[in-house]
């Protein structure tokens, strides 16, 4: 298999590897920003006293969790359409990560904010803080440290999970090592190259997690 | 127009139990199997060998740095180049083992080096052989890290088998897939996926959740 490891179609199929990491790169990056805006909007909603919106957002996170993203994928795929709404694939992609990936967001910013002892809140109630200003002045800041290591794991999963979009016909790197497939027969050089690409974002979103953590050590200790 | 959608929907339920018993069929395979290595490697990743560990550290890390999509397309397309032909259904279950294992692998070694070094030198004191301090003195209390995110990554596993469907096995997300070209209505048929999978993965989250709870109160008792 490796004798025939052929190295001159992966550089002519370079381009298409190197637009085709740019696409992964800014879909994740779109879904991402929308995961972190949906995951705090539902985790302020979980955590709230209205049992409504708490409710509410409980069935959204709880049926999240419980799916598979391809089902959730295809759900918007191909139902949104039967309501009379067409979008490109991309944003039925970015709609479909951002909202799997919001759901994720929320329990990981929950578990950081009731990380935070209820004394520092109920300090905050005492020095005459509105609900904002606690939240913005004294959780926020300290949530962050607790949270920013696992939003970092769930960045990754978001950028693995965004392989799920060849299926829908996205042109982004695993679509890539299936067009080397379908085109020149190689599937060895597509997906080994689709492969080390992907574990290339991995390395750094892994190391600048381990380098946050270890800010977040000194912190701790400082 | 929807009534009728409805109805032809009701008739193709038995399909739709045939994909979620193949679903079951994979998951559960590859969940067994996922364990057993899971465990073995967690076993020997925490153990003396050197060598052994950054063999199987680095294959982890390979396994997490990639989608799972692109591992399943590598099992199917690239070891028959290698001379291992596999049929679809037993390269999703290799592919499947293989990535649960690694996850696995990875929980088991954090649970085993959570248990506190005195024990084993304790144990390593009176006198018990490796296996013997292993079999009754570590792992029944690592078991009580393990087994929380260990049911947590059972419902990966059986979310995750959804992507097999990519290369032809007819689980619950393809017959959905093949539904939804016969019937038109999107949101109809992959909701009727939805509640599926929900009903499997729904109950193990709130057991995984119930778990750790129950976990961390014995810790705090002790």
């Amino acid at each position: 298999m490796l004798e025939s490891f052929n190295f001159r179609v992966i550089l002519a199929y370079m381009p298409l590897y190197l637009k085709c990491f740019w696409a992964t790169v800014w879909l994740s990056g779109l879904s991402l920003i929308g995961a972190l805006l949906i995951g705090t909007l539902a985790c302020m909603m979980r955590i709230s006293r209205r049992s409504l919106l708490s409710r509410l957002a409980g069935i959204y996170i709880e049926s999240i969790r419980s799916t598979p993203l391809l089902a959730q994928l295809y759900f918007f795929y191909f139902g949104l359409p039967t309501l009379g709404i067409r979008l490109p694939e991309e944003v039925t992609g970015i709609v479909a990560l951002t909202l799997n990936s919001g759901a994720y967001m929320a329990e990981i910013i929950r578990a950081g904010i009731q990380s935070i002892h209820y004394g520092q809140i109920e300090a905050g109630i005492a020095a005459g803080l509105s609900y904002l200003q606690r939240l913005r002045c004294i959780i926020l800041p300290q949530a962050m440290g607790v949270t920013i290591p696992p939003l970092l794991g769930q960045a990754i999963v978001l950028v693995k999970d965004s392989a799920l979009l060849s299926l829908i016909s996205i042109m982004e790197l695993t679509r890539a090592g299936q067009m080397l497939t379908s085109e020149r027969f190689m599937p060895a050089e597509g997906f080994l190259t689709t492969a080390a690409f992907y574990l290339l974002i991995y390395y750094l979103l892994k190391s600048l997690s381990s380098w946050s953590q270890n800010r977040l050590i000194y912190r701790k200790s400082a | 127009m929807w009534g009728y959608y409805f109805n032809e929907l009701i008739h193709s339920l038995p399909f739709f139990l045939k994909g979620l018993w193949m679903t079951a069929a994979v998951s559960g395979l590859s969940l067994i199997a996922g364990t057993v290595i899971g465990f073995v490697l967690g076993i020997l990743r925490s153990g003396g060998n050197k060598w052994l560990k950054t063999v199987i550290g680095a294959w982890v890390d390979l396994v997490r740095g990639t989608p799972f999509l692109v591992q399943v397309f590598i099992v199917f397309f690239i070891l028959p180049e290698a001379g291992i032909q596999l049929e679809a259904f037993p390269a999703a279950a290799l592919a499947l083992t293989n990535m649960g294992a690694c996850f696995i692998c990875e929980i088991v070694a954090g649970g085993l080096s959570a248990v506190p070094n005195g024990q084993r030198e304790a144990a390593c004191a009176s006198g018990l052989s490796r296996i013997q301090q292993l079999r009754y003195i570590v792992l029944p209390q690592a078991m009580r890290t393990i087994l929380p995110p260990l049911v947590g990554q059972y419902v990966l596993i059986i979310k995750d088998s959804s992507v097999v469907s990519a290369i032809g096995v007819v689980d619950v997300t393809r017959v959905g897939w093949l539904t939804v070209q016969r019937i038109p209505e999107g949101i109809m048929v992959f909701g009727l996926v939805g509640i599926l999978y929900f009903t499997i993965c729904y109950p193990l989250i709130q057991l995984s959740i119930r778990l750790e709870k129950r976990m961390t109160i014995v810790t705090t008792r002790l």
